[in-house]
């Protein structure tokens, strides 16, 4: 179980980028954090494992405060967290194959992954999860000769090989078609079942965070507006989310503001 | 509408604007007042300097045949002019990983490491490797270590400062990728960092070894080892055929070492 | 590469094989063990042929550390520094020379040596003539040179303006032959003579290359022209080569710094002037 309590960063430059978020993640649900560009999504993920430091606040994962550990235990508990990114972030001139056992990283010795001798369970896992996200005959291909859907399994094979407690993806389908970003997020779907673990997604497509995620939360400024499922949202969390509007007015078409708050919420599909 | 299309064209077209071609005329214009100043300043004589090209095909004339019995002479010497480049080169590449390290800012520590970095490129790239070979010699001696030395030091500077340079164009997202999954820095400098930089390392240290193969047949000129010494006594003593000698020995070291190069470039990329 | 042998794969997801080894560019393993065998032994052989030993060296670093206290301070006499004067304004003088000289050479030579301009007799010439002028350190040339000519900074032109040609044509045929092709063929298509094609559909595309190269080549001639004095091809080297023949090491180190300074110097203008072009 991942708590989130108060986390705030503000960068060294006066940009206050996230204003005392928290949640709690749990369970195998799939959560997506929406808003505008700039709202501080990126960055929440990132402070999660500590890519990005954050300035204050507390995460903690299963009982152990991540924000307090040093940089040795830090690796320790990062192997519990696994991470995929909009741009893949793979090796590019590495094999399919060592680009996901590179998810093991955190768990063999110096030497033995210098010498690239990692333990059969390890490639049996490897394979199996190729298989899994449908690329077990690319094992041997560099991956800088996969198509941007496939770098993006390759991606999410890596992170489960950590054998996560958590997935977090930064905008993992930004980069990709939209037919290849619902395979992607069907796939985080699936694995979030099979492996019983959550699944937070920073995504700024509307319309898949409203079709994949079991709950929102709606970032604007660096500040949560908006927490519930996909059903609560209508047009007016639409405009406080994204237009920073207040939370129950939504403006029609005529730029009048009207009150909704007697209103019946209407799902927006896209 | 009047005569809009009479105005169109009141200036001429030029390649480049004003600026750009007062600056062009400025610079051919130093350029050849330098050459001129320069020309003066050597004080060589017209006649003399016309008649360049006749006393260096007459010399080369004297050259041949070469002398083929000389080159049971020189195969010693002409295998520690190998033995200096090999030694030289991979010392200074081993070293030249270190420093290149601290003196790309992605890589680096702290400020302290990145200046120093920086320096160590700067002063061993900014003697050139026979004046470190004077100064060592009078180090080591006379010989061949005072060769490898002069060579790996003046290599250090020109390997790491590339070697930081390809350092710095690395994708940094490989590298917090495997950051994320909990990796030590050793195990990310092996998986992300060394993967990148890979191609450049090849090309890098295979470029400095073709330079440093052609340095090390001339440091014997200043007695730090190789088959330098046997060029200046085959000169001292007008053995015209045994300098052709040599430089046929040096242009075929020169050429194997350039077919082992493109090997392994070709390999890596 | 492929390791296709080692998936033993059940249709029901069942057992993987464990075994897998990383892609090597080797053709198999036993060539990589060889060939890294061959690099360590010839390594072991190398130390022992030469002779170094540890005790040499420490011996050396002593040595060292007396030779720069005699070294430190630099020092030198009026007449020293009028030494240095004359020399570094050789060098320069010598550089400045043998870079436009140099490059008006390789231009020709370049236009032989691009494969996609030149027929195959003259390509092969021009790629010989640049092979040959890159074989060889500038100072063997200026040895050869020192004989035809005398002492003196003619040799030394003459030496960097061989070693010139040799790099400058290589590189500009580099970018000849990477030239874009269609902006040539439209201008031929156009109804073109030759020499009209290489002016207004070859030359464009190289000219600003040639800026770039021209200045890194003359920052390269700068440092060469430091060091060709000391087989006597003109310049400052002779001035250091005696300081240290003479046990004048604190003249010897002020030339030194000197060096360095130029040196610094014409890379600053290179970086400079390069930094401005593109």
């Amino acid at each position: 179980m991942l708590e989130i309590s108060n986390l705030s960063k503000t960068y060294p430059g006066g940009d206050e980028a996230l204003k005392g978020v928290s949640t709690t993640i749990s369970g195998n649900e799939i959560v997506a954090m929406i808003g505008p560009s700039g709202a501080g999504k990126s960055t929440f993920v990132r402070c999660i494992n500590r890519l990005t430091e954050p300035t204050s606040g507390t995460v903690t994962l299963d009982d152990i405060d991540i924000t307090s550990l040093s940089k040795k235990e830090l690796r320790t508990a990062r192997r519990d967290i696994g991470m995929v990114f909009q741009e893949y972030n793979l090796i590019e001139r590495l094999t399919v194959m060592e680009n996901v056992l590179s998810g093991r990283l955190g768990y063999v010795s110096n030497l033995a992954a210098f010498r690239r001798k990692f333990p059969e369970d390890d490639v049996r896992q490897a394979r199996q999860t190729l298989d899994r996200v449908g690329l077990l005959k690319h094992e041997s291909d560099r991956v800088d000769e996969l198509s941007g859907g496939q770098r993006q399994r390759v991606g999410i094979a890596r992170a489960i090989l950590q054998n996560p407690k958590i997935i977090l993806a930064d905008e993992p389908t930004s980069s990709l078609d939209p037919e290849t970003s619902g395979n992607v997020l069907n796939l985080l779907t699936e694995i979030a079942v099979d492996e019983d673990i959550p699944v937070l997604i920073n995504i700024h497509e509307l319309d898949l965070a409203l079709e994949y995620a079991d709950r929102l939360i709606g970032l604007n400024s660096g500040e949560v507006v908006f927490r519930g499922p996909p059903s609560d949202f209508d047009e007016s969390v639409e405009g406080t989310i994204y237009r920073g509007e207040e939370p129950g007015r939504v403006t029609d078409p005529n730029g009048q503001d009207t009150d909704t708050t007697t209103q019946v919420s209407t799902n927006i599909e896209k | 509408m009047g005569g809009g299309l009479s105005e169109i064209n009141s200036e001429d077209w030029h390649l480049h604007n004003r600026r750009t071609r007062i600056l062009r005329f400025a610079a051919l214009l130093i350029t050849a007042v330098l050459l001129l100043v320069s020309w003066q300043a050597l004080g060589v004589r017209y006649d003399y300097a016309i008649s360049a090209p006749v006393y260096l095909s007459d010399l080369l004339g004297r050259m041949f045949p070469p002398n083929a019995g000389y080159t049971g002479e020189i195969l010693g010497p002409l295998l520690e002019t190998v033995h200096i480049a090999i030694l030289g080169t991979i010392l200074a590449i081993l070293m030249a990983l270190p420093v290149a390290f601290i003196s790309a800012h992605n890589t680096t520590p702290n400020k302290i490491t990145y200046v120093l970095g920086k320096f160590i490129i700067s002063f061993s790239r900014s003697v050139n490797v026979i004046i470190w070979a004077l100064f060592f010699v009078i180090v080591f001696g006379p010989g061949a270590l005072a060769g490898v030395v002069s060579v790996a030091v003046r290599s250090i500077g020109f390997t790491a400062k590339l070697l930081s340079e390809a350092i710095e164009e690395i994708d940094f997202g490989q590298v917090e990728a495997i950051d994320a999954t909990g990796a030590g820095p050793f195990l990310i400098l092996i998986y992300s960092i060394v993967p990148q930089v890979k191609p450049a390392f090849v090309s890098i240290a295979t470029y400095r070894w073709d330079i440093n193969v052609r340095a090390a047949s001339v440091l014997g000129l200043v007695g730090a080892g190789g088959i330098g010494v046997e060029l200046q006594t085959s000169v001292n003593s007008y053995a015209w055929g045994s300098v052709l000698t040599i430089m046929l020995a040096i242009l075929g070291v020169v050429i194997i070492s350039e077919l082992v190069s493109a090997y392994f470039r070709k390999k890596v990329s | 590469m492929t390791n296709s042998e080692n998936n033993s794969v059940q249709p029901d997801g069942g057992t993987y094989s464990g075994v897998w080894s990383p892609p090597s560019i080797y053709y198999n393993k036993y060539t990589k063990w060889v060939i890294y065998s061959l690099i360590i032994l010839f390594s072991i052989w190398s130390i022992l042929d030469l002779q170094i030993s540890l005790d040499r060296f420490i011996t050396g670093l002593g040595a060292g550390s007396q030779l720069l206290s005699e070294m430190l301070p630099p020092a030198a006499t009026s007449r020293q520094v009028d030494l240095i004067i004359s020399g570094v304004i050789e060098s320069f003088a010598m550089a400045n020379v043998s870079t436009v000289v140099g490059i008006l050479i390789s231009i020709p030579v370049a236009f032989m040596a691009s494969e996609n301009l030149a027929p195959k007799p003259i390509y092969s010439f021009g790629r010989g003539v640049i092979s040959i002028s890159r074989a060889f350190h500038e100072l063997v040339i200026a040895i050869i040179a020192v004989v035809a000519l005398g002492f003196g900074p003619l040799a030394g032109v003459v030496a960097l303006v061989f070693n010139t040609v040799g790099f400058y044509a290589k590189l500009l045929a580099e970018e000849i032959e990477d030239m874009d092709e269609g902006q040539v063929e439209a201008v031929r298509a156009a109804g073109a003579s030759p020499t009209q094609v290489l002016i207004y559909g070859v030359i464009p595309q190289v000219i600003p290359r040639i800026v770039g190269l021209s200045v890194y080549r003359w920052d390269i001639n700068i440092r060469k022209s430091t060091i060709v004095g000391i087989v006597g091809a003109g310049g400052i080297g002779i001035t250091l080569l005696n300081a240290f023949n003479r046990y004048d090491y604190d003249f010897g180190i002020t030339i030194l710094l000197v060096i360095v300074a130029i040196v610094m110097i014409g890379e600053s203008v290179s970086a400079f002037v390069r930094g401005r072009v593109s």
